[in-house]
């Protein structure tokens, strides 16, 4: 093994970048789409329960890689309609693009249940509090509930946000230079797979365990002033 | 007065988004989905047969390394442990490609009785998959192991029931019962992975969509209708672990 790694350590660095960067974004689609959907599916309405049932379950029920390819390739004919209609010479998701939005969906399924649990858990007494006082209901909501349900998300948008980083090595399929990528690239011109893909793993369970201690410091912040039940 | 409305304005979304819906399907070419329905059922039958593998050899090697895993000495458990960070801290991509392509680095390997079957995709993603799986349902297996009441372990030890004993006709039966809920989800996630084994040739259901797709030119119908093959066998899936779970009948044993 060689361990300068042929001079592609700084190229490695810049996947590691582009990783954090793209699951980043994942992120913050994903949290959107998911405190939508899990606000769709607490709802009182019934199409908008089906709407956010529908949801999670056709996502969760597709493979993330599919879901990348399909936006990365199937939505080339759309942007070109949607070029002619705003008049734009070209307009293409680039793979960055591509794979947030992928991601994110991913995510924001996954997201859905977790955020839909959290809001069941909060007694029902806060909400009625809120309305004896003439709350509206957005206000209940922005007001009482969401400060709340972050503490009872937060382990399972923790778990979740690690799988999601994991799955940004798919987005190489699709040509995003991040860490798989990069490693491809140092792969044919080494002729070194294991040494790269191994570092690339690496690279990998750093992030994981950064990841890990980040969230435990926001559990532990967002749980000040809770005694933890003896299970 | 306000009732009606929304059920008005309702009546208009709803058949807005069932318009929608139906102008989306009609505009697929449905002539080259039926077409390439075989090669797609072919695909199927390949991603079902890797993660039916996958799963249940990732489950005989879980066994021991869940039960390791639960063990009370330290260096018992250091080696399981580390395994499964490894395996659970890396993505599946990186792992099918450091036993894919990283294997053939080592001459040892090259020169190997085994290099026929390390050569051979379709052994790589099933070693791999396998590998993955197992470190995941260990997991499951250990914190099932962990949930046996204690009453019923110390019941059994006081009937004079060795360790090994307790253990193969008391604690992991019922271990087995209480993992089985999480098992069916870890045999879900597989199902979904097994994506994976297309990015090293293996013409499995994601695969054949893109070679098919590479004939075509048609990626939304052949994704689409790759897509609804996921659903179907998930869903066929998730019924067979409900029908197993109320014959081996999982809720009475839940409880504490």
């Amino acid at each position: 093994m060689n361990f300068d790694l042929y001079g592609f350590g700084p190229a490695l660095a810049a996947g590691t970048l582009m990783t954090i960067k793209l699951a980043l974004s994942a992120l913050c689609l994903g949290l959107v789409l998911g405190l939508l959907g899990a606000l769709a599916k607490t709802s009182p309405y019934k199409p908008l329960q089906w709407l956010g049932g529908t949801y999670s379950t056709i996502v969760r029920g597709i493979p993330e890689l599919l879901w990348v390819l399909l936006i990365y390739f199937g939505t080339v004919q759309l942007m070109r309609n949607l070029a002619d209609l705003l008049g734009i010479e070209s307009l293409e998701l680039t793979a960055f693009a591509a794979g947030t939005i992928a991601l994110g969906i991913c995510f924001g399924a996954y997201a859905t249940e977790v955020f839909r649990g959290a809001i069941l858990a909060i007694p029902k007494g806060h909400r009625e509090a809120g309305q004896a006082l003439g709350m509206s209901r957005p206000r209940i909501f922005w007001r009482l509930i969401l400060p709340q349900m972050w503490r009872i998300a937060l382990p399972g948008l923790g778990n979740l946000f690690m799988i999601l980083m994991k799955d940004t090595a798919l987005v190489s399929v699709i040509g995003l230079e991040e860490i798989m990528r990069r490693s491809q690239i140092a792969v044919t011109s080494s002729k070194e797979p294991f040494t790269f893909f191994l570092v690339a793993a690496f690279i990998y369970l750093g992030l994981t365990v950064l990841a890990m201690i980040g969230m435990h410091f926001l559990e532990k912040r967002s749980s000040r002033g809770f005694v933890r039940s003896t299970s | 007065m306000r009732k009606i409305a929304e059920i008005v304005a309702w009546s208009i979304v709803v058949a807005l988004a069932a318009y929608a819906l139906w102008e989306g399907l009609t505009a697929l070419n449905w002539d080259v989905i039926i077409k390439w329905l075989p090669r797609l059922t072919k695909g199927a039958l390949l991603t079902l047969e890797l993660v039916g593998i996958a799963v249940v050899a990732g489950l005989i090697l879980a066994i021991p390394m869940g039960i390791a895993r639960s063990s009370r000495h330290w260096y018992v458990r250091a080696v399981p442990y580390s395994y499964i960070f490894f395996f659970r801290g890396t993505p599946l991509l990186v792992q099918l490609f450091l036993i894919y392509y990283g294997l053939a680095q080592f001459d040892a390997v090259r020169n190997g009785p085994l290099w026929p079957y390390l050569r051979d995709p379709y052994w790589c993603a099933i070693l791999t998959m396998t590998l993955h799986t197992a470190a995941y349902i260990a997991e499951i297996l250990r914190g099932a192991i962990q949930a046996v009441p204690p009453g019923e372990v110390e019941a059994a030890r006081a009937l004079g029931m060795s360790r090994a004993q307790t253990m193969f006709y008391i604690i992991l039966p019922r271990a087995a019962r209480i993992g089985l809920p999480a098992y069916s989800n870890e045999v879900i996630l597989m199902l979904k992975a097994s994506a994976l084994a297309s990015t090293v040739t293996l013409l499995e259901l994601t695969g054949m969509a893109r070679t098919i797709i590479a004939r075509t030119y048609l990626p939304v119908e052949i994704f689409f209708a790759a897509g609804m093959f996921y659903l179907l066998i998930a869903f066929l899936l998730v019924r067979a672990f409900k029908l197993l779970e109320r014959w081996l009948r999982v809720d009475a044993c839940q409880g504490r």
